[in-house]
């Protein structure tokens, strides 16, 4: 049995302008130990997916589907049961450590706070217990800073501390929401290179959500590439990098300078993301694909077309892999629908 | 070729009508119709102007004619009637109460929306000017603020009224006087903090000079607090003014205020006259409660993500 | 090189004064040198890439070019005036051959302005004799030539997504026909496929404008894509200074080559192979830059010298300000690690 059993997962919000779906129909099953890159641009879903599964839905979000957790459902649970799963089985690491840290606390104090209501120690124990957690997580010196507030350490310190502090009860299952994105480059190598380490001196699985190809290609064994809601491809890390079988995986990869090849022009996707109060019916990258055809009206479904590697496109594998689609004739962009205009022409201005 | 093509399509592009944008004041009026309490009491407002700017034409008495048979004989006579003409009774002294309630909504509502409106206008531009200059001209000119703020202004009011004598132009002085101290505060607060944005600095680093900065792109962008303010601080003002009346010093007879009303009404309250009281208070209270509803409504509308 | 520099920086300083800790009045202030002596000059039409981490001083130093921020040393513009120290009404005149790009697409419109007025902010502030058809028209012309569709003219910015709000700064900052356009990380808030766009544009831009580009950002593969020479940027001083190709295929400085093995590669087994040169401890404090060589704290090549003497920025195209120069060796490697 999967660790982590995800069934038909949608997630809606009610707002002002109408419903927004976020996440639409998504199947996932987590073994213990694995790694699994969760990529996606603004809007993919891929964030709300990891809180709807730790039950930290907005107020006005909705989640539908399932989520077994060991075996446990834990989708719509009730806090207590919910409460008892987070941070003593799943814990989660955030892009900005600073929102998730008590400004007015002493770093002792919280981790040891976490201590003492999951497991029970004493104060005494608890806190040679984070002292020795903030050393796994290679803070120097930290029996003298763990008595540090917050804001005293610099941005890849605190990034430490979270991460100390979500593994304090050693979690079968730890989702990291974009931890490096608010880092510089040399930290972030350090956090991921940790991050590595921890998951495996641990044994736990991960999933690691971000918007940078590169940080998934070090750091994950499968990947999963998420747009407009749906899952696009999902594959072992070697295969989607280097024979992508969906044309957004494919614009994606094109679309990223390099600092390890000669720069040329880059290709970009046209368009815009879809706006996710009034989606594309059916596939929603079908307006800026370059593949599109009528039967991308209706979304196609997630299927497997070689070991471990699923994709839910319409155009066949033998065409998206010979790459350079028919450019499309650029149609003149309606003037009404603002989201898709641009770009056109840009694709137009250059010969 | 190529050329010709892209021409026409440039043509054809620029050719375009134009698409009409939607403004976040346009968004933030939608919102604001959605909000009920806030719909209600703006319609309530609406008809206390009315009644303050038409309600003479419906009286049958002015203001300054006594009605002889009445007077005297408040507690018998002068009960709200439509028979007689008073439609909210009398005083002791047989003046039209209906009237003299029109009066004072008149004169209260002025009060207040002057006030208000001095606040605004110089409380926005001062406390725009003192916070985008910054430094020690900012220093100098939010020390003056602190110093004006640090004097009870109660006292400093009624020692002008009694100084200069009551009138109306002395309470607005005194009033406005006042009024802008904390207003030019929260935008100050407020444009420290637009300061440092990025479209400020973009106009900064153009050359946009330092006037057209502050009026172009602070102040419009100030305004969303400074109504909500604003619409709480006409109450406020009201407030202050009538407390003044029902101390003896505001308005002087034959005008009057809500506050002179509620005060002669409750001074008369024993002998069983209580339409002295009702009336006058019925409409300081629905007048007061619409504005706090409505500057709530203003904040919910005009800024969204604080819900 | 026989054409004159668009601009020549010499020596460029920026101190920024702390209020002083503590409330009594002779408490000394503290200063936080943010730019500490940058040299360099820009050819017309070429692209800079300026890249460093945070805390490096580089969005500061763009700043500092365009008057945002009071600087010291000499800018030599290509007429031979010095734009450091210029009046506010001297500078005006400048100020319509510099424009900037700034990083967040959104914040940097006012969101209470017209897409129109805003383009045409610029326009109006330097030629006032344009009448209202004039300006609306060269607003819809640049429109149309940043990829936005002219007839949005009189949308306001919330109605637009990062990627096309990007392109109104992009569209407000060239019609006044600038020479000289600063980009402060420009595409850092954008996604990766909008990203590709903005950077096709500018580059598109600046090749048929003759533009002059200074594009600052941290992630390196950005900078390495659209930039002619980069500039290594830590701690208020350059590192190093080179042609592109150079730069990255060959980094002489310690500091550079830590850098750009931290980039991840999307590309699993390349990222998997390849050596990561860490650096030790963390940025000190800008209020309290180390003696001499600003990065010795940190580098596995450190010595006495570092400490002792400030190294010059030198070299022959490829300059670099180290005593040590050349690519790190496995030995140093592993004592560093």
């Amino acid at each position: 049995m999967a660790l982590l059993e995800i069934r038909d997962l949608a997630v809606r919000f009610a707002t002002t302008d109408g419903e927004v779906s976020a996440v639409n129909g998504i199947d996932l099953d987590l073994e213990r130990g694995q790694t699994l890159g969760i990529v996606g641009e603004s809007g993919s879903g891929k964030s709300q997916l990891a809180f709807s599964i730790m039950g930290l839905l907005a107020r006005n979000g909705r989640a539908t589907g399932s989520v077994r957790f060991d075996g446990t459902e834990i989708l719509n649970a009730p806090p207590k049961v919910l409460n008892r799963i987070r941070a003593r089985r799943i814990a989660m690491v955030f892009q900005d450590p600073m929102t998730s840290l008590n400004p007015y606390m002493r770093v002792s104090d919280q981790m040891a706070e976490v201590l003492m209501l999951h497991k029970g120690l004493g104060k005494h124990e608890a806190v040679a217990e984070a002292a020795r957690m903030l050393d796994a997580v290679k803070i120097p010196d930290a029996r003298g800073r763990i008595r540090l507030y917050p804001h005293e350490f610099s941005g890849g310190m605190r990034q430490r501390v979270m991460i100390a502090m979500a593994l304090l009860c050693r979690p079968d299952l730890l989702i990291a929401d974009e931890p490096t994105t608010a880092l510089d480059v040399t930290v972030q190598a350090q956090i991921m290179q940790l991050l590595a380490d921890l998951q495996r001196e641990f044994g736990m699985a991960m999933i690691l959500i971000t918007h940078d190809l590169g940080v998934v290609a070090g750091a994950c064994e499968r990947v999963m590439v998420m747009y407009g809601g749906r899952v696009m491809e999902r594959a072992p890390v070697g295969p989607i990098f280097a024979d992508p079988a969906h044309p957004y995986t494919q614009g994606l990869l094109a679309a990223i300078p390099r600092v390890d090849q000669k720069g040329e022009r880059l290709t970009a996707i046209p368009g815009s993301p879809p706006n996710m109060t009034n989606p594309p019916p059916g596939c929603p990258f079908a307006p800026r694909c370059a593949y599109a055809m009528p039967a991308c009206e209706t979304m196609p479904p997630l299927d497997a077309f070689a070991p471990g590697r699923e994709r839910a496109c319409h155009a066949g594998l033998a065409t998206v892999r010979a790459g350079h689609a028919p450019q499309p004739d650029l149609p003149e962009p309606a003037a009404a629908d603002l989201e898709e205009a641009p770009a056109g022409i840009l694709q137009e201005a250059k010969p | 070729m190529i050329d010709s093509r892209q021409m026409q399509s440039l043509a054809a592009r620029l050719a375009q009508p134009e698409v009409r944008g939607r403004s976040p004041w346009a968004d933030a009026r939608r919102r604001f119709r959605r909000n009920k309490a806030a719909m209600v009491s703006l319609v309530v407002l609406v008809l206390v102007g009315l009644f303050a700017i038409f309600g003479s034409q419906l009286a049958a008495w002015s203001n300054e004619e006594m009605d002889f048979a009445i007077m005297g004989q408040a507690a018998q006579l002068g009960a709200p009637s439509w028979s007689n003409g008073h439609y909210f009774g009398t005083d002791d002294l047989g003046r039209d109460l209906f009237s003299r309630t029109v009066q004072g909504t008149q004169v209260s509502l002025m009060v207040g929306l002057i006030g208000a409106g001095i606040a605004v206008v110089v409380g926005t531009l001062y406390g725009a000017t003192a916070g985008y200059v910054g430094g020690r001209t900012d220093g100098i000119m939010m020390r003056a603020v602190d110093v004006l703020m640090s004097i009870p202004y109660m006292f400093v009011l009624i020692l002008l009224l009694v100084v200069f004598g009551r009138s109306m132009s002395m309470l607005f002085l005194g009033i406005g006087l006042i009024s802008w101290l904390d207003m030019s505060r929260i935008v100050r607060g407020q444009t420290l903090s637009l300061k440092n944005r990025e479209f400020i600095e973009a106009a900064r680093a153009t050359g946009v000079p330092a006037w057209r900065i502050i009026l172009r792109h602070i102040v419009p962008n100030l305004m969303g607090v400074v109504a909500v303010y604003a619409t709480l601080l006409v109450p406020l003002m009201i407030l202050s003014e009538s407390f003044i009346s029902f101390l003896g010093l505001g308005v002087q007879e034959p005008l009057t205020s809500w506050g002179a009303l509620i005060s002669e009404g409750a001074g008369t309250m024993n002998y069983g006259t209580l339409w002295q009281l009702a009336f006058p208070l019925f409409f300081f209270c629905i007048t007061l409660f619409a504005f706090f509803f409505v500057g709530d409504g203003l904040r919910d509308a005009l800024d969204p993500k604080d819900r | 090189m026989t054409a004159k520099p668009l601009i020549e920086a010499r020596d460029l300083r920026v101190t920024f004064q702390l209020p002083a800790q503590g409330a009594l009045p002779w408490a000394k202030s503290r200063l936080l040198h943010a730019v500490g002596g940058v040299d360099f000059t820009l050819m017309p039409g070429e692209t800079l890439g300026i890249v460093g981490e945070s805390g490096s001083g580089k969005s500061t130093l763009a700043r500092a070019l365009t008057g945002l921020v009071p600087a010291t040393g000499r800018a030599i513009w290509q007429d031979g005036t010095d734009l450091i120290g210029l009046s506010p009404r001297q500078m005006l005149k400048y100020r319509s051959q510099i424009q900037m790009v700034f990083q967040d697409p959104l914040a940097s419109l006012n969101p209470r302005m017209t897409v129109g007025q805003i383009i045409a902010e610029p326009l109006t502030t330097h030629h006032k004799g344009l009448g209202r058809d004039e300006v609306r028209r060269r607003v819809k012309d640049m429109m149309d030539r940043v990829g936005l569709l002219p007839n949005q003219i009189n949308r306001y910015p919330h109605e637009f997504s990062g990627g096309q709000c990007q392109r109104i700064g992009i569209a407000r900052a060239l019609i006044v026909e600038p020479k000289l356009v600063i980009c402060d990380e420009p595409v850092s808030a954008l996604d990766v496929s909008i990203q590709a766009q903005v950077i096709n544009l500018l580059d598109e831009l600046q090749r048929d404008l003759g533009l002059a580009l200074i594009f600052i950002a941290h992630d390196l593969s950005v900078v390495k894509h659209i930039s002619d020479r980069v500039l290594v940027m830590y701690l208020g001083r350059v590192m190093e200074l080179a042609g592109s190709q150079a730069l990255y295929a060959d980094p002489q400085h310690p500091y550079t080559q830590a850098l750009l093995s931290a980039v991840p590669i999307p590309d699993p087994q390349l990222e998997r192979d390849k050596r990561m040169i860490p650096l030790r401890g963390e940025l000190p404090s800008p209020m309290s830059p180390p003696s001499g060589c600003v990065f010795r704290t940190r580098c596995p090549r450190a010595q006495a010298l570092c400490a002792a003497e400030r190294p010059a920025l030198l070299g022959d195209g490829h300059l670099t300000a180290c005593h040590f120069p050349g690519a790190l060796r496995p030995e140093e490697l592993a004592a560093s690690a």
